[in-house]
């Protein structure tokens, strides 16, 4: 940390953060004491006192991957909210612990790709002295809750999720009864009827809204998934109210723990569970142990919710004053930020303020990766601009929340020099990807040459505009990290006789249209298979009508012309 | 097999029911299908291995006869015994021993105790320094237990963990 950040850090008033839960000496100990279990367990691991195989339950309990080359460490963004000093910690990390960048996942989490087990202690206590962890971002246990980019900001929002989010973090992190669970289980949690967290491909989702008497109401979705099996998750319940929250999802997990297969873990998420009993058996199940329950042990207070809410920073919105009018006239001036705030920006529900995101997929980049004096940037960004609040989204990018209309074209100008200002959020090089066989010990094959040979491809900007919103995303196996059957243009590395090949998969969504996609043929090479996108994205610009999305166009038509272009061209 | 209580080994007074011999008198562990055998005897305290697959709704009308259930870990990583627990006491009101068995790890000593469990087994050369550590080393956690009453820690779920 440089002397400057430094003085900042310390100088900043003991104000709580913004978007966030502000973590107070109660929650500080808890923290502390985790490290010191696990320290323990590194010391056992480098005297030789644990075996790898011993060890490895317990560093996976700290979010610690054993890699191709090395240890991942792969750290929790509860809700993918962070503060500023937090990502200044990110950057250290990446510069003292790792190769001086960090990479953004799918899960709204960062993972260090380098680091080397004698170093990873000093990394977590970096990371508890700004309030972070990687607890329970690895194993068989409740993973960290995500929830929407925009939360707290957008137009289209009914409530904030993160209180929620943040009562769901501290009811599942180290939970007594659910840490062994069949396997993995993944939550996510949206207050906007506009689903952009993927709640149908969670193992649970959960939308909130408004109730009658002005208490939160959820709809409950369970059982979708991505990976081998993929599966749009069915809704339990439209109206849970907020007091049964817990008492809600503990019914579900327990039924979940005591049935879910444990026989192979190919079939161990709850998503198996919910289509062998079929969604009327397992709801019936559901609400039998929810009844058995002693609700009152569980109910969620209105008076619990406000204190949690209390320690939460809101911004302070200043009055719009002549922003919107600013913002106007710096985009006719400029056709170039005109354009980039056409695509990098979203709504927002405060007069004269804007959210941006900023793309961290410049052409012919690493999707999702940041270098250490990106993170301090965007630090420094989103002190200067946004309430010293940033959130990372599961698109792999970046967002300033809350940013005043006229200064964005500053804004704008500062990410542009730093390399950050690509205006293609939602297009075609907007792709996401997972590590893939570069660090990845399950991979069949590389995800990131891939997407950098399309993100090159594609690179010309006027083309991306044309083509319009298109969702890439690459997985380098069948686990789906990268999220391949829910977009548009899904990429899949296989294995074919010993070589990396890959499939594409056509029609997907993780929206409210949930859908996934469907393969469209075997398998080819890497050069062969940036061809065939050409080809497509040259059949949907002759194919479509009256603005339709490569989606749309896909539907509408079928698959058999899509296909016909790749493997039979003319 | 030493018997760990509160984090340190204590005396089993119980002994584990032999196949193919009768139980006898004293305190005696059953396995689950000889749980009928086991209720017709009449001296001596019970108890019964409940297998991880099995509702423990299939101990209700047993229950109040038996002193002690012993629930099981076949590996560490499946977790079914801890719902076991918890539901004998949260749904059932068991207020017997309940005992774990099997492959369990220190640092699952903890949540076990949350759910209910009062003693674990452990195999014969165990350290016991890291179980007693277990114990002493947290003193928060982030939601109530489901079965006990800790003391919570004024606002929002976290409680403060009882120390033996
Ligand atoms: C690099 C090492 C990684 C390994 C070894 C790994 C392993 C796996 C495995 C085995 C699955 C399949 C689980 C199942 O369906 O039961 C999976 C799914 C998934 N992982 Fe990863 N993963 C890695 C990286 C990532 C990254 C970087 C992300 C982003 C946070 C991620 C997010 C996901 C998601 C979203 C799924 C699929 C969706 C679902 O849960 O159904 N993984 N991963
Ligand atoms: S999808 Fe496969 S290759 Fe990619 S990160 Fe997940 S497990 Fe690894």
């Amino acid at each position: 940390m440089s002397t400057e950040t430094m003085t900042r850090a310390e100088a900043a008033p003991a104000v709580l953060p913004v978007g966030r839960y502000g973590y107070d000496q109660i929650d500080r100990t808890f923290l502390r004491e985790r490290i010191e279990q696990f320290r323990d367990q590194v010391n056992r691991r480098i005297a030789g006192d644990l075996t790898e195989e011993e060890f490895k339950p317990l560093r996976l309990m700290n979010g610690l991957y054993l890699q191709l080359h090395a240890y991942m460490l792969r750290v929790a963004v509860p809700y993918g909210t962070l503060g500023s000093k937090q990502v200044r910690a990110l950057a250290r990390i990446a510069r003292e612990f790792d190769k001086g960048y960090g990479h953004f996942t799918t899960r709204q989490n960062i993972q260090f790709n380098w680091i080397k087990l004698e170093d990873t202690v000093a990394a977590l206590e970096v990371l508890a002295e700004a309030d972070m962890h990687a607890i329970q971002t690895s194993g068989n246990c409740i993973r960290n809750i995500t929830s929407d980019e925009f939360a707290g900001a957008a137009k289209d929002e009914l409530l904030d999720p993160r209180v929620h989010a943040e009562i769901l973090r501290q009811w599942s992190t180290l939970h007594p009864e659910f840490t062994f669970l069949p396997r993995k289980f993944k939550f996510a949690i949206s207050g906007s009827p506009h689903d952009r967290v993927v709640a149908r491909f969670h193992d649970i989702g959960l939308i909130a809204r408004p109730g009658p008497h002005g208490r939160p109401v959820f709809e409950v979705f369970v059982g979708g998934g991505l990976g081998r099996t993929p599966i749009v998750g069915v809704s339990l319940r439209d109206d849970l109210p907020e007091e049964d929250l817990l008492a809600y999802m503990e019914a579900i997990l327990r039924v979940y723990n005591a049935h879910g297969r444990r026989d192979n873990i190919y079939k161990a998420r709850i998503k198996i569970l919910v289509q062998a009993l079929g969604t009327d058996e397992f709801r019936r199940q559901v609400e039998e142990e929810f009844v058995a329950m002693d609700r009152a042990r569980y109910r969620i207070e209105p008076g619990l919710v406000e204190a949690i809410k209390a320690r939460f920073g809101a911004p302070a919105f200043a009055p719009a004053g002549e922003a919107v009018a600013v913002l106007a006239e710096d985009r006719r001036r400029d056709i170039a930020f005109d354009a980039w705030v056409r695509t990098n920006t979203h709504e927002h529900k405060a007069p004269g303020y804007i959210s941006v995101v900023i793309s961290l997929k410049p052409a012919g980049g690493i999707p999702g990766d940041a270098t250490a004096e990106q993170l301090d940037l965007l630090a420094d960004l989103a002190d200067e601009f946004s309430f010293g609040e940033l959130r990372v989204t599961h698109l792999q990018n970046v967002v300033l929340g809350h940013v005043r209309q006229d200064q964005l074209h500053t804004v704008w100008q500062r990410l542009s020099q730093a390399g950050l200002g690509t205006a293609n959020v939602n297009f075609i090089t907007d792709i996401v990807a997972c590590p893939g066989l570069d660090y990845c010990a399950l991979a069949n094959a590389r995800s990131i040459p891939i997407a950098q040979k399309l993100s090159s491809r594609f690179a010309n900007l006027e083309l991306q505009r044309e083509i319009g919103d298109l969702r890439i995303n690459i997985s380098g196996c069948i686990n789906a990290c990268g999220h391949h059957h829910a977009a548009h243009l899904g990429i899949l590395g296989v294995d074919k006789r010993g070589q990396e090949a890959f499939q594409i998969t056509l029609g997907g969504s993780g929206e409210e249209d949930a859908s996934i996609g469907q393969i469209l043929g075997p398998a080819m090479a890497e050069d062969e298979t940036v061809d065939a996108v050409s080809r497509l994205i040259d059949l949907y610009l002759v194919r479509r009508e009256n603005g339709e999305r490569f989606l749309d166009t896909y539907r509408r038509v079928g698959t058999a012309a899509f296909k016909d272009v790749v493997y039979a061209p003319a | 097999m030493p018997l760990l209580e509160n984090g340190h080994p204590v005396e089993d007074t119980w002994r584990y029911a032999v196949e193919s011999e009768a139980l006898g008198a004293g305190d005696i562990i059953v396995p689950f299908d000889r749980l009928s055998e086991g209720l017709g005897r009449t001296e001596g305290r019970l108890g019964v291995v409940l297998p991880n697959s099995e509702s423990v709704s299939t101990l209700k009308e047993a229950l109040p006869k038996l002193a002690l259930v012993v629930v099981t870990f076949p590996i560490f990583r499946d977790g079914r015994a801890f719902s076991q627990a918890r539901a004998l006491r949260e749904h059932l009101h068991f207020t017997g021993k309940i005992r774990a068995s099997g492959h369990i790890l220190p640092d699952q000593y903890e949540f076990l105790l949350r759910c209910g469990v009062d003693s674990v087994e452990v195999s014969g050369n165990t350290d016991m320094a890291p179980w007693e550590q277990a114990l002493r080393r947290f003193t928060i956690a982030t939601q109530p237990s489901p079965v006990l009453d800790e003391k919570p820690t004024g606002f929002g779920l976290r409680r403060f963990l009882a120390t033996p």
